[in-house]
């Protein structure tokens, strides 16, 4: 492959292309995805979009996207996005479209989408080898309706819909598991609080084809309970306490990007924000921040042991 | 033009073939099915140029033929029953859209209790998605309707989807003979896909489908949905005659058969139209003033032609394929609005129900309703809405349940699938 451009933060983009001004939160870890995400890609993308928070990116008649958007349905984006690649392929191959008449196409979804309702259609997507990329801004619930809980919502984590002493009482859904066990062209886990590792990623998807999995970590100040100004710091220490592995699987294995050294403990994740607080207060919770840290620490053993 | 034997399902194919569709997203369901399939062997013995695509549900099938659409090449899909059920949201959605595309329902009952055979419920779900539709009654329809439709989508103060129906099994598979036009007239008839400012490509941002706030805005977007659904009426006028004009085949949006001097009328949509006709020659044979009136387009509902084909009736029978339950038959409550206030409206509309998932509608039932219909028009009281079932309909019945160990609920009610009281299984 050749050699990225992106070598130091200096190569990053110095000015934007998605427009001020959206009606995201403060803080919003997931705009700062797609912010990113979109500097990379470049105006020739269309956005198909499913049901979540970014669908307020797009509000007649304004849109911060200098290229194009579709929104779809909840259930249905990758569908949206085979229909205009497919679309787009025909009217190439007849002559109807130049070459730089092109589209990228991105399907954007949150985590509610992406491990639910909109599982059967990006997993068929993948069957189909479809040639897009799909951008999941993961804020671990579904952040639009007021952070219920989602597939995505880690185990202990309290939400509209699990407010009680305990938080979510399953696992968080592994997203990037089930897509790499169906063998797509890439994978990556992505923050916007890590914007040249960020960058070196899409810089690689784009210069693929077939499906493409980003996965971004998208800290969310009113869903998860902490201050906007506090949304960089959080993604960076759920990086350092080892809680969001920075990864990506290219050519049918996994590569660590950052194995963080020391890993913080995760109580320095989990305590900044108001959705863990339960595990403090009144009384600490040693035996549930215990299985939070045993859980990390054997994803981490596994790496170590080449297994993961 | 050949002549050829084919089924609805074949007819549609052909249909698709002659409208040259540049791509298929597709998903099986009986009995539609052999549309996909046809097209797929065309496409894979070079006959056909297109892309298809098999999608993993319904829903992501209509959504890929709205995006495909919206990104500027023709696009044709077919489905059935509970598929269009799992679609609906997307129905709505591509209408709103406002993407030119044809959509092939072949009409079967809906679930529960789940059955394969047809009837009108499925394509009446659809009946206020935007999305216009045309009713077929034979196989020679199936192929015409999809070149008009083809023509009326396409039209840009229309860019709606439009639902060509066929009944499942009575015409889906059922061969009929069948004018097939040659593939230069088609094309005279129906020129290459006409190109959007707004498709999706590279230099030409577009967005599309964007929320709004606001009641303003979204009621802006609907009244245009709504408006360009009406503006379909002439714009099908148009695309009819020149169909007549070039093939000889005329498809007024409301068909009436023996009806001019009629005193009484038949109304009914899809293929089982074909028996009510047979009945009309019969009634007439035997002296009785009687016709038929076919909606062959439901939406948008062509009220000034119904209303010319109605008003000055003695009285109606309305037969309905479908049940609104807790309301009765769709098309009744379309027919009777249609007629409100018009001078010289029939007193006597009656409703009737028959033909629910597969069951037949036989000649002598079509002369029981014109004797009633005589019989309401002399004594002026409209009776209510008769449920068609035969006693021996009901013997069968019984025999089921007996089979089931089904206990009958009463004195000759006929337990509900759902809730039957069964202690093994339920039919």
């Amino acid at each position: 492959m050749k050699e990225s451009q992106f070598k130091a933060a200096r190569d990053l983009p110095s000015s934007h292309i998605l427009g001020a001004g959206t009606a995201m939160c403060a803080g919003c870890g997931g705009l700062g995805a797609v912010r990113e995400v979109y500097d990379v890609l470049g105006k020739d993308t269309i956005f198909v979009n499913a049901a979540g928070c970014m669908t307020l990116l797009s509000v007649y008649p304004f849109t911060p996207f200098r290229g194009s958007w579709l929104y779809t349905a909840m259930a249905s984006a990758p569908a949206g996005g085979q229909g205009v690649r497919d679309a787009l392929d025909i009217r190439l191959e007849q002559g109807s479209l130049r070459k730089d008449e092109d589209l990228q196409v991105v399907v954007l979804t949150g985590d509610g989408t992406a491990n639910g309702i909109g599982l059967s259609a990006t997993s068929a997507a993948i069957d189909r080898q479809l040639d897009f990329i799909y951008l999941c801004y993961d804020n671990e619930g579904y952040g639009n309706t007021g952070q219920q809980t989602s597939a995505a919502t880690p185990h202990g984590a309290r939400t509209a819909t699990d407010p009680e002493t305990g938080g979510m009482p399953g696992r968080k859904k592994d997203l990037f598991a089930i897509w790499t066990a169906n063998r797509p062209t890439y994978a990556a886990t992505v923050l916007a609080a890590e914007p040249l590792d960020l960058a070196r990623k899409i810089e690689t998807a784009r210069s693929l084809s077939g499906p493409r999995l980003i996965l971004a970590l998208a800290p969310c100040p009113p869903g998860w309970g902490f201050e906007p100004s506090r949304s960089v710091e959080i993604g960076r220490l759920a990086v350092r306490t080892g809680i969001f592995p920075l990864k990506e699987y290219i050519d049918g294995r996994v590569v660590h990007n950052r194995i963080p050294h020391p890993r913080l403990p995760v109580e320095d994740y989990l305590k900044p924000q108001q959705r863990f607080a339960h595990l403090f207060e009144p009384q600490r919770d040693d035996k549930r921040i215990g299985e939070i840290q045993a859980a990390v620490d054997a994803y981490w053993l596994e790496v170590e042991n080449g297994h993961a | 033009m050949t002549r050829a034997l084919l089924t609805g399902n074949a007819a549609a194919a052909w249909g698709a073939r002659l409208a040259r569709i540049d791509y298929l997203p597709a998903f099986p369901i009986t009995p539609q099915t052999e549309i996909i399939e046809t097209i797929s062997r065309w496409i894979g013995e070079d006959e056909m140029r297109c892309r298809m695509v098999m999608l993993e549900s319904e829903h992501s099938m209509l959504t890929a033929a709205g995006a495909a659409a919206s990104t500027g090449v023709r696009t044709f899909t077919a489905t059935s029953s509970q598929g269009l059920l799992y679609g609906m949201e997307m129905l709505y959605t591509i209408a709103g859209w406002r993407v030119p595309l044809v959509l092939i329902n072949v009409s079967r009952g809906l679930s529960a209790p789940i059955t394969l055979e047809p009837d009108h419920n499925d394509i009446l779900a659809a009946r206020d998605s935007g999305c216009l539709q045309l009713h077929c009654a034979t196989c020679q329809e199936v192929v015409d309707a999809i070149l008009i439709a083809y023509r009326l989508s396409e039209q840009p103060q229309v860019r709606l989807p439009v639902i060509v129906n066929l009944d499942g099994f009575s015409l889906s598979f059922t061969r009929e003979p069948v004018s097939l036009p040659d593939d230069q007239a088609a094309a005279h008839y129906l020129p290459a896909f006409r190109h959007d400012a707004a498709e999706f490509r590279g230099g030409h941002p577009a967005s599309k489908a964007v929320a709004v706030l606001g009641g303003g805005a979204y009621s802006y977007f609907r009244y245009e949905t709504h408006l360009a659904a009406l503006a379909a009426i002439d714009a099908y006028d148009d695309a009819a005659r020149e169909f007549e004009q070039q093939f000889g085949r005329r498809y007024p949006s409301v068909e009436c058969y023996r009806n001019d001097d009629a005193e009484i009328s038949f109304v009914m949509i899809g293929s089982f139209a074909t028996k009510a006709k047979d009945a009309v020659d019969r009634l007439r044979d035997a002296g009785h003033k009687i016709g038929l009136v076919r909606p062959f387009m439901l939406r948008p509902l062509p009220e000034a032609d119904l209303r010319k084909a109605l008003v000055g009736k003695s009285g109606i029978a309305v037969i309905d394929q479908n049940l609104a339950p807790g309301r009765g038959g769709i098309l009744h409550g379309e027919v009777t609005s249609v007629l409100y206030g018009q001078q010289e409206r029939p007193a006597t509309v009656l409703s009737y129900i028959g033909g629910l998932g597969g069951r037949d509608i036989v000649i002598e039932e079509f002369f029981q309703i014109a004797a009633d219909v005589r019989a309401a028009v002399a004594s002026g009281a409209t009776p209510a809405p008769r449920l068609l079932y035969t006693r021996n309909e009901l013997t069968d019945m019984r025999k089921m349940q007996a089979a089931a160990h089904v206990e009958a609920t009463g004195d000759g009610a006929v337990d509900g699938t759902g809730g039957a009281p069964s202690k093994e299984t339920t039919a």
